[in-house]
């Protein structure tokens, strides 16, 4: 029987990443609870990627501990990973497997399998609006549709923490309007959703941010909090501050 | 849950079916997996076929009579010689053989006639330009047999003890060897080339497309990945193996003189050594160019070293050691073996014990070596 899903569902401590002498992330502690959509902000090479890597243990973490789901993902990544759903920036996706085989292989990797896989498949074809594409290749599908499906093979397995990593890079407004609707529904049924992006009106959507710049953790708190703390107006606001500042402190 | 159930629930299986599927929808490399090493092999036989059949051939009939008129005659029907024209002395003999426009040379002495006559062993000569040992191996076995029978023909005609003996002397290099030799292992050689080559590109693919990322994050074991990558080319070797062996009996009279059972079983660990050492290239390179590169890099030393073109016998010991480490040289014995000896199990044990453990090893190798990870 699995364990029951802790009130923090990821819990890290001193995380740090080091690559050829340069540090990726720095000494980042970090909370994520239960059923909140939290995002991960950052300008390009601030650590985000390698942070969602080292949490889905797909790198190991130079120092520090992280515990995702109430298991040690350094130590038991298998483990973890029954749990999790991770959708990559490439979404990870056949082209040449239709809509339904790529959810079937999914599936079935994830060990699913005859009448329970074929239930869950059609929960998931009508969840994320795919029935009508079913059959046809992945790698015809524009990039809304493709973003879908990333996402509901990724939750297939009804993992309880879903990791995104800049879903939504190179998708139409409308499908992204969509997609958020998609993963709102999801938190309220108590999926954790950590996710990264450049969106600013994204960032308001998350229940709570992180901010981090050259791999260190500028800021947590609720879109409010964040803005008040670096008296600014939005979140987009505090982003160009903070690029500002690696800028300026590059030079 | 029941035994069936767990099993059911194998990633594995959904691995292999994916792979399936994707192998169907690529119809360009599947055509190409089984199209190009039948073109090879075809390729390969005729060139074989044309230089072994059809010597250009020059005569020296110096009994000129009508003994040896049927005799030339009789040879030349072998269609191993091409009679390119007749020459007057063996000094002209030697000058269109090493100018190169005649391969061989038949060579009747003027008491021919007369020895058979008197039901004396009448010696014809052949001379065969041997440079090449694939062209003249076939060519003497032809005119040894056009002998013996044009020998059993005299002896049923006149209840005599006349016989014909044809003296083959190969020149420039004595000891040929046949060509028959040659096809099974032209089967061996493309089957391990091609095999290596699908099987290096697997992974690769995968992290290419960024689907390795994805996979990495699920709770698929290594084994099932390795093995769900690599199973489904089993298949493709076996339709190869049949189509080159068809291909190889029908056009070139390959011989089949043992067990093709036997030879599938042990055609087995054979593919999979060779799909493993692909396996292997796909978890040290990183794009598919390197793949292909590496995999080609196992081309020659098949080739070489393997005893494909020169026995391994003659050459010097490191060169056997590299030979022993390539499965490649066992599979050769096993095929010479059983197609052209006739010979089973009770000998070729060794080899396939060696094979198993080729392929044991070699899995086991690169699973090892293949970390769910992407540093």
């Amino acid at each position: 029987m699995a364990d029951p899903i802790p009130a923090a569902t990821i819990v890290i401590r001193g995380l740090r990443k080091v690559y050829r002498g340069v540090a990726a992330v720095e000494n980042l502690d970090l909370e994520v609870r239960r059923g909140e959509i939290f995002g991960l902000l950052g300008p390009n090479g601030s650590g985000k990627t390698t942070t969602i890597r080292m949490l889905t243990g797909l790198i190991v973490p130079t120092a520090g501990s992280a515990m995702v789901v109430g298991v040690d993902v350094i130590t038991s990544p298998e483990l973890v990973r029954r749990r999790i759903g991770y959708m990559s920036q490439r979404f990870g996706l056949y082209d040449d497997l239709t809509v339904r085989e790529n959810l079937e292989f999914y599936a079935g990797v994830y060990g699913l399998a005859g009448a329970e896989r074929r239930r869950r498949i059609t929960e998931q074809m009508a969840e994320y609006v795919l029935e009508k594409r079913a059959g046809q290749l992945a790698g015809t599908l524009s990039g809304g549709w493709k973003q879908r499906l990333a996402l509901a093979c990724a939750t297939t397995h009804g993992p309880d923490l879903v990791f995104l990593d800049e879903p939504t890079a190179g998708v139409d407004p409308a499908s992204r309007k969509l997609f958020w609707e998609l993963i709102g529904r999801r938190a309220q049924a108590g999926m954790t959703i950590l996710v990264t992006t450049h969106y600013m009106d994204e960032a308001e959507r998350c229940h709570r941010l992180a901010f981090l710049s050259r791999g260190h953790l500028i800021g947590v708190g609720t879109p409010e909090e964040i803005t008040a703390r670096f008296g600014v107006a939005t979140v987009e606001d505090v982003f160009i501050e903070l690029q500002r500042r690696d800028e300026g402190a590059l030079t | 849950m029941t035994r069936v159930e767990r099993i059911a629930r194998f990633p594995l299986w959904a691995m292999l079916r994916k792979e399936f599927i994707q192998m169907r929808r690529d119809r360009g490399t599947l055509a190409m997996m089984i199209g190009i090493p039948a073109i090879q092999l075809v390729m390969f036989g005729y060139a074989i076929q044309t230089e072994v059949r059809h010597l250009p051939t020059v005569v020296l009939d110096q009994s000129q009579s009508p003994e040896s008129r049927r005799f030339v005659q009789a040879i030349l029907n072998t269609g191993n010689f091409d009679l390119t024209g007749t020459v007057r002395d063996r000094a002209e003999m030697t000058t269109s053989i090493n100018r190169g426009d005649a391969r061989a040379a038949i060579i009747i002495p003027a008491d021919f006639q007369r020895d058979v006559k008197r039901g004396r062993t009448a010696v014809a000569q052949i001379i065969v330009d041997a440079a090449d040992p694939l062209a003249s191996s076939a060519a003497i076995g032809g005119a040894r047999l056009a002998g013996a029978v044009r020998s059993q023909a005299l002896a049923a005609q006149a209840g005599a003890t006349a016989a014909i003996e044809v003296r083959v002397r190969p020149w420039y290099n004595p000891t040929s060897r046949s060509a028959v030799y040659i096809v099974p292992g032209i089967i061996g050689v493309l089957l391990s080339v091609t095999m290596i080559v699908v099987a290096s590109i697997a992974l690769v693919r995968e992290r290419e497309r960024g689907t390795l990322e994805q996979l990495v994050v699920t709770p698929i074991g290594k084994t099932s990945l390795m093995l769900g990558k690599i199973l489904p080319f089993l298949l493709v070797g076996y339709v190869q193996i049949t189509v080159i062996l068809l291909l190889g009996l029908l056009l070139f009279d390959v011989p089949i003189r043992g067990s093709v059972a036997t030879l599938y079983v042990m055609a087995l660990p054979f593919v999979m050594a060779s799909l493993a050492i692909g396996l292997f290239v796909s978890t040290v390179v990183s794009t598919q160019a390197q793949a292909m590169q590496l995999g080609f890099l196992f081309l020659l030393p098949n080739i070489l070293l393997s005893g494909f073109m020169f026995p391994r016998e003659a050459m010097p010991e490191p060169a056997q050691w590299l030979g022993a480490a390539l499965p490649l040289t066992y599979f050769l014995e096993v095929m010479r073996g059983i197609l052209l000896k006739g010979v089973g199990w009770e000998t070729l044990w060794r080899e396939a014990v060696m094979l198993v453990g080729f392929a044991a090893g070699l899995v086991g190798l690169s699973v090892l070596r293949f970390r769910k990870s992407i540093e």
